[in-house]
C-alpha cells in the first residue's frame, strides 16, 4: 500500500467523469489516494471524489496573483504540494492540460514520465502505452524522484470505492521567471463536448461531402450523448475543423463506442481510435478495409443508414 | 536569427511494424521525417524569411537518418546537424540533453521548433526537457505562431471549444502540430538543392552528456487487429435495429 496522488481535472465546479478511471487506476490494490485540484475550493469537490476512494483533496495554489496564467508556476506548486504530503507518484488524465503540466513537472525535476498510457502498475513502477500509433504497446519502467503518468481518457474502467474525505488548502512558496504567460483563453469554434473524453463518437469520412451534411452525424451522436469526429480527408476538404480530427495527426480517442461513417479504415485513422471498446463501421463499399478490423459492420449508404440508426436509437 | 528545428527519423506511419527481440523492431521499413516536424520546419522557414537568419535541422538517429536530414532540408532549412547513435530508441531525457548540447555547441538558438511528439515512441516530452535544459519557456501542440519584439505568441487548442493564447519570451521552444501551417511538399529542384546543403555529422558520444536513464523500455508487443466483424445484413431498418440491440445487450455500450 502506498499513498498516490491524482491531479484532478475540474469542469468549473464539478469533477470531470473522465477522472474516475484514473482514480481507479491509482487505487490499485488499496492505495491511499490524495487528490490535487488547482486554484479551486477543495471542499467543493469532496462529494464528487469520495465515491472513488479519495481520502483527502488538496487545493493547490501559490501567492502569485497570476497563478492561473502560469503553467510553469502551477507545475512547481504541484511538485511542492506532493513533497508536502510525501507523495512521489502522481497520475492524471492525459488531456491537453494534464499532459502539459506533467511534462513541465518532469522536465523541472528530471523525473520519469509517461503520457497517453493505457495501463499502469504502481507496485512495479511501470506503465503501458502505445508505440507506433497503436500498432504496438510498450511497457516502460520509470525512475527518478517522481513517478508521473497520464492516462488516456476511458482507458481504464471506473469502479467505485466510497470512503471518508477531508479537504485542505496548500499554498506553495514558489516563484516563476515570468517567461511564459497565458494571455487569453478564447473560443475556438470547435465542439463543446471534448472529443477525447466522449463515451460515444460518430465520425464522418470523405463521403459525407460537405460541412452541412455533418448535421446527420450530430443528430445521431446527440441521441447517444456523444460527440462528432472527422477523418483527415474530411478535415482537409474543409468539411470539419481540425479540432474534430481523429487519427495520427488529430485527436487520440478511446470511447466505449466508435461509429465510423464512410471511413476506409486507414492505419493513420486507426492510430487515433484503435483502443475504442467497440468499433462500428458503416460504408457502402463492402471491400473497405475497415470491415476487416471492426466489431460490427453495415454495408450501406451512410445517408440512409445513419438517419435510420438515429431513429432506432430514439425508439 | 538562428533557428533550430529538431527533426526525428521515424518509420512511415503506414508501415507495418514487426517487433523483434522483445523490445525492438525490424528497421527494414521506409523511414520518413516525423510528420509533426514538417509543420515545425515550415514555421521556422517562415520566421527566418521574415526576420533573416538561418534554419538549422538537428537530428539524433542512426547513420541512416541522413535521408531524413536531406528530406527535411528539402522542405526548408539551410544546413543540418546529424548526431549519430547506434540505439534504436533514445529516451526523451537523453535525447533532450544531446540536442541541447549540440545546439549550444553550434552557437545557440534564437528559437527552436520541433514536432509536438514523435510518431514512433510518442513520448510527447522532448520539447519540455529540451527547454528546461536550455532555460527556455516552452509550449507544445501549437497551431498558431507569431513573433515580434523578442516575444512569441502561440495558440494551442485546449479542448472544450477553447484555445489558449500564450506569450513567451524568446528564445523559446515551440512544439508544432497540424493546423500550424500547410506543409509544402518539396519539388525536384528543392530536393536537388538539399543534397548540396552542408550537414555536420558527429557521434552522440562525443557530446558527453550524462543521462539519468529515467525511462526504460521493458518490452514492446504487437497489438493484434480485431477480426471477425459481425456484418449486419437485411434492409437498412433491420440492420440498424439489430445493431442497436447488439450494442445494448451484447456489447453493453449503450444504455
Amino acid at each position: 500500500m502506498a499513498r498516490i496522488g491524482v491531479l484532478i481535472e475540474t469542469n468549473e465546479k464539478s469533477v470531470k467523469p473522465a477522472n474516475f478511471g484514473v482514480l481507479t487506476a491509482a487505487r490499485g490494490e488499496g492505495n491511499e489516494i490524495y487528490a490535487f485540484v488547482l486554484e479551486a475550493d477543495a471542499a467543493a469537490f469532496q462529494d464528487g471524489l469520495k465515491a472513488y476512494g479519495v481520502s483527502k483533496v488538496i487545493a493547490v495554489g501559490a501567492s502569485d496573483g497570476d497563478f492561473s496564467k502560469k503553467p510553469d508556476l502551477q507545475a512547481a506548486a504541484l511538485v511542492a504540494a506532493m513533497k508536502n504530503v510525501e507523495i512521489t507518484a502522481l497520475l492524471t488524465l492525459s488531456s491537453t492540460r494534464g499532459k502539459d503540466l506533467l511534462a513541465r513537472m518532469a522536465a523541472a525535476t528530471h523525473s520519469g514520465l509517461a503520457l497517453d498510457c493505457i495501463g499502469v502498475d504502481l507496485d512495479a513502477g511501470t506503465c503501458v502505452k502505445p508505440y507506433f500509433a497503436g500498432k504496438t504497446e510498450a511497457t516502460l519502467k520509470l525512475s527518478g524522484d517522481l513517478f508521473l503518468c497520464a492516462i488516456r481518457p476511458n482507458a481504464i474502467e471506473e469502479t467505485e470505492a466510497p470512503c471518508d474525505i477531508t479537504a485542505e488548502t496548500f499554498t506553495a512558496d514558489v516563484t516563476d521567471d515570468g517567461k511564459l504567460v497565458i494571455k487569453e483563453v478564447k473560443a475556438s469554434g470547435s465542439a463543446k463536448v471534448d472529443l477525447s473524453e466522449a463515451n460515444v463518437i460518430v465520425t464522418g469520412g470523405r463521403p459525407i461531402g460537405s460541412k452541412e451534411n455533418f448535421s446527420i452525424l450530430e443528430e445521431c451522436a446527440n441521441a447517444m450523448g456523444g460527440a462528432v469526429g472527422a477523418s483527415r480527408v474530411a478535415v482537409d476538404s474543409g468539411f470539419a475543423s481540425h479540432a474534430m480530427q481523429v487519427g495520427q495527426t488529430g485527436k487520440i480517442v478511446s470511447p466505449k463506442l466508435y461509429i465510423g461513417c464512410g471511413l476506409s479504415g486507414s492505419v493513420q485513422h486507426f492510430a487515433g481510435m484503435k483502443t475504442s471498446k467497440v468499433i462500428v463501421a458503416i460504408n457502402n463499399d463492402k471491400d473497405a478495409p475497415i470491415f476487416t478490423k471492426c466489431d460490427y459492420g453495415i454495408v450501406g449508404d451512410l445517408f440512409e443508414v445513419v438517419p435510420a440508426l438515429t431513429a432506432a436509437l430514439k425508439k | 536569427m538562428r533557428v533550430y528545428v529538431c527533426v526525428k527519423h521515424v518509420p512511415d506511419t503506414a508501415a507495418n511494424i514487426k517487433v523483434v527481440g522483445g523490445s525492438g523492431f525490424d528497421e527494414s521499413v521506409k523511414f520518413i521525417v516525423n510528420p509533426y516536424d514538417e509543420y515545425a520546419i515550415g514555421e521556422a522557414s517562415k520566421l527566418v524569411k521574415a526576420e533573416g537568419g538561418e534554419v538549422v535541422i538537428v537530428t539524433l538517429g542512426k547513420a541512416s537518418a541522413m535521408t531524413t536530414v536531406r528530406a527535411a532540408l528539402a522542405i526548408g532549412g539551410d544546413r543540418g546537424i546529424l548526431i549519430k547513435t547506434d540505439k534504436q530508441f533514445v529516451e526523451s531525457d537523453e535525447t533532450a540533453l544531446i540536442l541541447a548540447k549540440a545546439i549550444e555547441e553550434d552557437g545557440g538558438a534564437d528559437m527552436i521548433f520541433a514536432g509536438k511528439q514523435a510518431a514512433d515512441s510518442e513520448g510527447m516530452q522532448t520539447c519540455y526537457r529540451l527547454a528546461a535544459n536550455l532555460g527556455m519557456p516552452v509550449a507544445t501542440e501549437v497551431i498558431g505562431f507569431s513573433y515580434a519584439d523578442g516575444k512569441a505568441i502561440v495558440e494551442r487548442e485546449i479542448g472544450g471549444g477553447e484555445r489558449e493564447v500564450i506569450e513567451m519570451t524568446a528564445p523559446c521552444v515551440v512544439g508544432a502540430t497540424k493546423g500550424l501551417n500547410e506543409v509544402k511538399y518539396p519539388k525536384l529542384p528543392d530536393i536537388m538543392k538539399a543534397k548540396k546543403k552542408p550537414v555536420n555529422e558527429m557521434d552522440a558520444g562525443s557530446l558527453k552528456v550524462d543521462a539519468l536513464g529515467l525511462v526504460e523500455l521493458v518490452s514492446l508487443e504487437q497489438v493484434p487487429e480485431r477480426s471477425n466483424a459481425k456484418m449486419l445484413e437485411g434492409s437498412v431498418t433491420e440492420a440498424v435495429d439489430t445493431l442497436v440491440k447488439l450494442l445494448r445487450d451484447e456489447a453493453k455500450v449503450l444504455d
